[in-house]
């Protein structure tokens, strides 16, 4: 037996862990255990299952019955799990492209589009006509061109040229790495895959980085447009985050996977009033929709539902004896929650055609009846509230502000008249921010649960870079009250502490759900867009982390961040250390193609370093000034290396900041111009100009 | 620490609102909605609400959208923990409040409560014209809105003099614990009015709309917006109004919603008291919001946050001083002291510093002056500059430095040569007669370089050393800094570097014109170098100036690089296919308007001939330089005729593909002056050490007949060169 104290740094986790234990009931962290060492060639990619003559193992320079060496073998599986994690977000995307064109044929119950601006706006970025047109006429062509990005056979998808800046577009063309559709691309992987084909690591992982640029650039991108358009763009919002969330006195309902379309409807009939009556007439106060994963972050940007916890907590929340239904819908739910429900009065609802799990009560849902079938979940929530048993929900909750997106970024940097991302890139370029940096990702037991994201972040954070979130990190990091503006005073170097009191935001910043890394990704755009910070995705000095990685979603995530350019350290490693020239070419020979690259190291504080001195390096090729208050990670051969032919040394304030007049005027640069006096004001020509 | 302003100007802006709503509902019931409402000389009706919102108000029951906007804008207080954003949110509140303000004083006007007693009131279009020209083109380096009052009248004169002496407008109203700086002003009998840049507004806060509504119109005079491009009329101030508030005494919430609007048009706000500050950049181009306490420190304070750019008009020497005088010789007869050369050390150093590392104006002297030597003594010298600048580079360096021959030998009776630790000054005994003395050197440079650089300097001292072992140490010190940057330069050849510069500042008239610039072929304007080329990229990666490889070679000997080709082809709007940088017979580069000079065939005597723009007499080509110039210009490729810098002569890549200086035929003998040492080495090097007297001037040939006549007559190379055509 494991101490619990190794197992979680969340305490609540803790106290769950050891009274499930008690209880004899094992969880993930124990099943963990009784995994034992894994099998060393299944865990370093050097064990292929793909044709019946094997499974193969490889070790060194042995080959697999078909040759294959270690470099291929872990190419292909690792590129496999490209497609599992681009097919999962993407899946999702396509279910929510198509509820917005159900919505604008009013084929549904319940919904709405909550955010005609942000459709009017999509519209207008796609050349879809919007003027004297109906909204539903609108939003019909604009779903109609969202579903073709998932199943286009040729050209590329839409989003790459019309977002990224023009220098990392013709990087991308340049290397053939804009998918042409979703799909296709996902299909095109498994056929490379498949027992003899392409046998050449590098070829495979390139189609790899392609096929993830369908995830992060489309699926993804289009599930989180197109969620903003139906449910409402987020604005900032208090909740609370942690176990403690559950209520003694109400009916839990506990959301569970990652889709919003069900749990927004749920959302909604819990605020129904003939449901809290009968919530009511059962004996409970009300009605707590909280949420697990990242249907929790979808409901919490846009409703502020609060978040019981992140993926290692999905089993301890049962075991509280407090939830009458625990609803999911789509990945990251584990088949174990049935056998904890079953100990307590828990009803576990299965409700997506691709995810029933045995024994789970399977609720079919349907957007043409959701509210009709929300209602009826609420009910048989409220219904089973008496059967409680003996309750013991752990104190801990923490206090936390979420919502953060692009489009409201524009407006908390500059106000309505001036929105703007300016001030962000002004920040960084006077050494006040040294960058920013995204940490993501999932819970593993492989590691510690939530330290490692807690860890980097702190150490992030305190050497003045911003840090955005999303999924299951955010939530880790919220729950020690990270994402509380008050964190700025506590944890923030002193410039990150100038920046989050100027504006008023907290040094961490939750983006969403893990789709809504896309999110990410559009704000990169528009920090390269607004300037001074080089003409490529990759000349940002950002970085990107998973350090508790554990899902195939996770590695798309990190493929498409690389493929955009981004340093992304990812921890627990892939499993590619069985092949060392897939390894380097991930860590090493990819940044000379993308500019970005992996690392693997484990260690959140070092990796943390690593991520800075990446930014540093970046700073220095952008000629940007040193860090205010912050010193640099670079060590002094990394710096003297850093090319200096790159770029810039631009001035905070862009054009005005460095007095620039534009126009005909050879005056306005510091010139060795002619005497004053003798030259045209306007050209710096001597008398007359044509 | 922000948080406590956001929450005053949004509480601030609330308060307006409800003034504003409050004498709306009084006026539309008292002198009914149809009532018309205006402000007096002023054809922008409502002129916040009409930039911002394109709404034309012409009467009462009109203002009605404009609160409700007013009302829209206004957000919620910052909560006292787990707070939302706040800085949107009180950027908005402060448009909110401008709106508010202009309707309260527009319908004090109404009520004919305005101008208030001794102020000046709402700023006319007629003082926008004469005056807000001079603002937006930069000879008016700024202006000052002062709101409040100063601890006593004394200090409030002492702020304003100050203010005065750098020709910056200042606006004078609001008040502090009901004193008002207006009634120090006045108590302590200073003059005001528009012609001694001091006006007083109003004795309240809300009145500070006057100097901002003044602001906004220069936008749709000077900026040429239309009403309605709001964010473009607040940057348009941003970038061009050099505006910025100084609160005196304590800020309260008005006065913090007032600033937050002005903050919007890019104004900060320079407070005499404790408040938070907010340093970080992005809305304003520096600070947005900062304290200073010292009241000897305010107004340094508020220009360096502004980034005004002060520039010194009177130069305080007892000497002449101008470009006239730079060609002028000190002979050793009137030598009253000499520094440099053999006769002693002497250097000239340029360096940067950080910003509070250099006093601006600072002039030292550290040793013994001229009037204690001997006539025709010579002193050791060592003349360091420090500067400092947000924008400032050490790159620069060395340009600055360059310029020090220039700002030293403009003064009537001093002798400048050379640069660096081989300097040769002297001072001519007219000059010490007339007073001069070493510190003036100072008050030349710091003068000079601000008026040249502003755009990246923003203080500068001068230390001038004539104490020998000082001097000694500072050369030192100086070296080190000239072999660092030899390093940087060293063979500046087109071969040497990697990348041209390309110019596109004189694209306003002519939109297909695009410069390339190369170490060995300055901008045609003659105005800009490939290091000018370079730096101005830095200072502004998207402006006129953009690096242009040059990897690919088409033909070394023309100069075509494929890269230059497809620059060029992309910045010329798709016109100009190719340029060939050597060459002015085949692609040649296209010619804006503002050459130096222009380069034509004369067929008849296989060469070129060169006029300089200063020539107004008639050339052997048939045509003079303005008939020339109408058609070489405007952006086309017209080969063999080309717009270029008189130094590109002396360049060795000078028109190289078509056989270079030996084929210069003819030009003015005022340009033959300017280049005579200078073309004699280059000469040289092509063979032919007399070529410039070769060449013909006007006062041998001024047809192609006179000109082959004399060529003939004096056997000039170009005759027996291939034929051109």
């Amino acid at each position: 037996m494991t101490d619990t104290i190794k197992q979680s740094a969340d305490p609540a986790a803790r106290a769950m862990i050891d009274k499930m234990k008690a209880a004899s009931m094992g969880t993930a962290f124990d099943r963990h255990d009784e995994q034992g060492k894994r099998c060393p060639f299944g865990d370093q990619g050097t064990c292929c299952r793909i044709c019946d003559m094997g499974p193969c193992r490889i070790t060194g320079t042995k080959r697999g019955i078909c040759g294959a060496d270690a470099a291929t073998v872990a190419a292909r599986h690792l590129i496999r799990q490209v497609a599992a994690g681009a097919s999962a977000h993407s899946d999702h995307g396509h279910d929510i492209v198509k509820t917005l064109k159900q919505v604008a044929k009013n084929e549904v119950q319940g919904y709405s589009i909550k955010s005609p601006e942000r459709l009017i706006a999509l519209a207008k970025e796609w050349g879809v006509a919007t003027e004297n047109r109906e909204i539903n006429a609108i939003a019909l062509e604009v779903a109609t061109l969202g579903l073709a990005e998932f199943n286009n056979q040729e050209g590329e998808i839409r989003y790459p040229a019309l977002r990224a800046p023009a220098a990392t577009v013709q990087n991308w063309r340049a290397h053939n790495l804009i998918p042409v559709g979703v799909e296709h691309e996902i299909v095109e992987t498994l056929h490379r895959t498949h027992e003899g084909v392409d046998a050449d690591y590098v070829n495979l992982l390139m189609h790899g980085l392609r096929t993830s640029m369908g995830d992060g650039w489309a699926g993804a991108m289009l599930a989180t447009d197109f969620s903003d358009i139906l449910f409402g763009t987020p604005q900032p919002v208090r909740s609370q985050v942690n176990l403690g969330v559950l209520k003694r006195d109400e009916v839990n309902i506990v959301v569970h996977g990652h889709e919003p379309t069900l749990s927004e409807m749920v959302v909604m009939a819990s605020r129904d009033p003939e449901l809290i009556a009968l919530a009511k007439s059962k004996g409970a106060k009300g009605i707590m929709v909280g949420g697990i994963c990242c249907t929790a972050n979808e409901v919490l940007m846009r409703q502020g539902a609060p978040v019981v916890g992140n993926f290692l907590h999905q089993e301890l929340a049962v075991a509280t004896g407090a939830v009458e239904v625990m609803l999911v819908d789509v990945q990251c739910v584990m088949p174990a929650l049935v056998e904890h429900a079953a100990r307590f009065h828990t009803k576990l609802i299965t409700t997506s055609k691709k995810a029933h799990i045995r024994g789970a009560i399977h609720i079919q849902f349907d957007e043409t009846h959701a509210l009709d079938i929300a209602k009826d979940i609420v009910r048989q929530a409220i219904e089973n509230y008496p059967n409680r048993r003996a309750v013991d929900i752990p104190e801990n909750k923490t206090d936390l502000v979420a919502g953060f997106t692009v489009q409201n970024t524009f407006t908390h940097l500059g106000g309505r008249y001036r929105a703007s991302f300016r001030p962000l890139n002004d920040a960084i370029i006077s050494g006040r921010l040294r960058g920013v940096a995204a940490v993501i990702g999932c819970n593993t037991v492989k590691k510690r649960q939530d330290e490692s994201h807690q860890a980097m972040v702190r150490e992030l954070i305190a050497n003045d870079v911003l840090v955005v979130m999303t999924g299951c990190a955010a939530t880790a990091c919220a729950k020690v009250g990270l994402l509380q503006p008050e964190a700025a005073k506590q944890w923030a170097g002193k410039g990150l502490q100038e920046i989050c009191e100027t504006v008023g935001i907290p040094p961490v910043l939750h983006f969403g759900s893990c789709v809504d890394n896309s999110r990410i990704l559009v704000a990169l755009c528009e920090m390269s867009r607004e300037g001074g910070l080089g003409d490529k995705l990759s000349d940002l000095p950002i970085a990107g982390a998973a350090p508790e990685a554990m899902c195939e979603k996770a590695i798309a995530i990190g493929f498409y961040c690389v493929a955009s350019g981004a340093y992304v350290n990812y921890s627990p490693a892939m499993r590619v250390l069985g092949s060392k020239e897939v390894t380097k070419w991930l860590t090493e020979d990819v940044e000379k193609i993308t500019g970005g690259k992996f690392n693997f190291e484990d260690d959140p504080v070092k990796a943390a370093h690593l991520m800075m001195a990446h930014m540093d390096k970046k700073r220095a090729a952008l000629k940007l000034r040193p860090l205010m208050y912050s010193k640099s990670f670079l060590s002094e051969t990394e710096a003297a290396s850093v090319n200096d032919a790159v770029a810039p040394a631009p001035a905070p304030g862009g054009d005005h900041a460095a007095g620039i007049r534009r126009g005909c005027g050879g005056k306005a640069i510091a010139v060795d111009s002619v005497p004053a006096g003798t030259n045209c004001a306007d050209c710096g020509a001597t008398k007359e100009h044509v | 620490m922000s948080k406590i302003i956001a929450s005053a100007a949004i509480r601030g802006a609330r308060k307006i609102y409800g003034q504003a709503e409050e004498f709306y509902a009084k006026a539309c019931k008292e002198k009914g909605a149809q009532t018309a409402a205006a402000f007096p000389d002023t054809a922008y009706y409502l002129p916040m609400a009409h930039a911002l919102l394109g709404l034309n108000i012409e009467t009462v029951g009109q203002m009605r959208p404009v609160l409700d906007h007013a009302r829209e804008l206004l957000g919620p207080e910052p909560s006292g923990a787990l707070w939302f954003p706040y800085l949107g949110t009180a950027l908005d509140a402060g448009i909110a409040t401008l709106l508010c303000e202009e309707i309260i004083m527009v319908l004090r006007y109404l009520y004919a409560q305005e101008p208030q007693k001794e102020c000046n009131g709402f700023f006319s279009d007629t003082i926008l014209r004469t005056l807000g020209i001079q603002l937006v083109d930069g000879r008016m380096p700024g202006f000052a809105a002062i709101l409040g009052a100063a601890p006593d009248s004394d200090t409030a004169v002492k702020i304003v003099r100050e203010f005065q002496k750098r020709s910056i407008m200042v606006f004078v109203g609001s008040s502090t614990n009901g004193v008002s700086i207006i009634d120090q002003l006045m108590e302590k009998k200073v003059q005001m009015g528009w012609d001694s840049y001091i006006v007083p507004y109003g004795r309240d806060t809300v009145s500070a709309i006057y100097p901002l509504s003044w602001a906004i119109r220069g936008a749709l005079t000077f900026g040429g917006l239309k009403a309605g491009q709001a964010r473009k009329c607040l940057e348009y101030c941003k970038n061009r109004v050099f505006a910025f508030g100084v609160t005196l005494g304590e800020v309260d919430d008005e006065k913090y919603a007032t600033g937050a609007g002005a903050i919007n048009m890019g104004f900060p706000i320079i407070a005499d008291t404790n408040i938070p500050e907010i340093k970080p950049t992005g809305i304003c181009t520096y600070e947005h919001v900062v304290h200073e306490l010292d009241h000897d420190s305010l107004v340094p304070r508020c220009i360096e946050v502004r980034g005004v750019k002060v520039s010194v008009s009177q130069l305080d020497i007892p000497v002449s001083y101008s470009a006239a005088f730079e060609g002028e010789r000190v002979r050793r007869e009137d030598t009253q002291v000499e520094f440099g050369s053999k006769y002693s050390t002497a250097f000239e150093f340029v360096h940067m510093k950080e910003m509070d590392q250099v006093e601006d104006g600072r002039i030292e002297l550290i040793g013994p002056d001229i009037d204690t030597v001997n006539v025709g003594a010579a002193l050791p010298l060592g003349i360091v500059v420090e500067i400092a600048g947000r924008a400032m580079h050490s790159d620069f360096e060395p340009l600055i430095e360059r310029k020090i021959h220039d700002f030293l030998n403009y003064a009537m009776g001093v002798f400048h040569m050379s640069q660096r630790d081989i300097i040769w000054v002297r001072i001519s005994k007219d000059a010490f007669a007339s007073g001069l003395r070493l510190k003036h050197f100072g008050t030349m440079i710091h003068a000079q370089i601000h008026n040249l650089y502003s755009k990246i300097v923003d203080k500068v001292q001068v230390k001038i050393i004539t104490d020998q072992a000082k001097v000694e140490a500072g050369l030192q010190e100086a070296r080190k800094s000239y072999a660092q940057r030899d390093e940087r330069i060293l063979g500046m050849t087109d071969e040497s570097v990697d990348v041209f510069y390309s110019c596109a500042l004189c694209q306003s008239f002519a939109p297909n014109h695009i410069c390339v610039i190369s170490p060995e072929r300055l901008g045609l304007c003659g105005a800009v170098s490939w290091l000018d080329g370079k730096v101005g990229y830095e200072i502004d990666p998207t402006g006129g100036n953009r690096p242009v490889k040059k990897t690919h070679v088409i033909d070394a000997e023309k100069g075509q690089w494929q890269e230059v080709n497809e620059f060029v082809y992309q910045s010329s709007n798709r016109t100009i296919e190719k340029v060939s940088l050597y060459s002015l017979m085949e692609d040649p580069m296209t010619s804006c308007g503002c050459f130096e000079c222009i380069l034509a065939l004369i067929p008849e005597a296989n060469g070129f001939m060169i006029v300089n723009r200063e020539f107004n007499g008639m050339t052997p080509c048939g045509m003079k330089f303005s008939t020339l110039a109408g058609s070489v210009g405007g952006g086309n490729q017209t080969p063999g005729f080309l717009g270029v810098g008189r130094l590109y002569v002396l360049s060795k890549k000078f028109i190289a593909a078509d056989g270079g200086l030996k084929r210069l035929l003819w030009m003015p003998k005022e340009l033959k002056e300017f280049y005579r040492d200078r073309f004699g080495v280059r000469a040289k090097e092509v063979g032919v050490p007399n070529l410039l007297d070769l060449i013909a001037d006007e006062t041998v040939a001024t047809s192609g007949e006179e000109l082959v006549a004399h060529l003939q007559k004096v056997g000039h190379p170009a005759l027996e060169m291939t034929a051109l055509l």
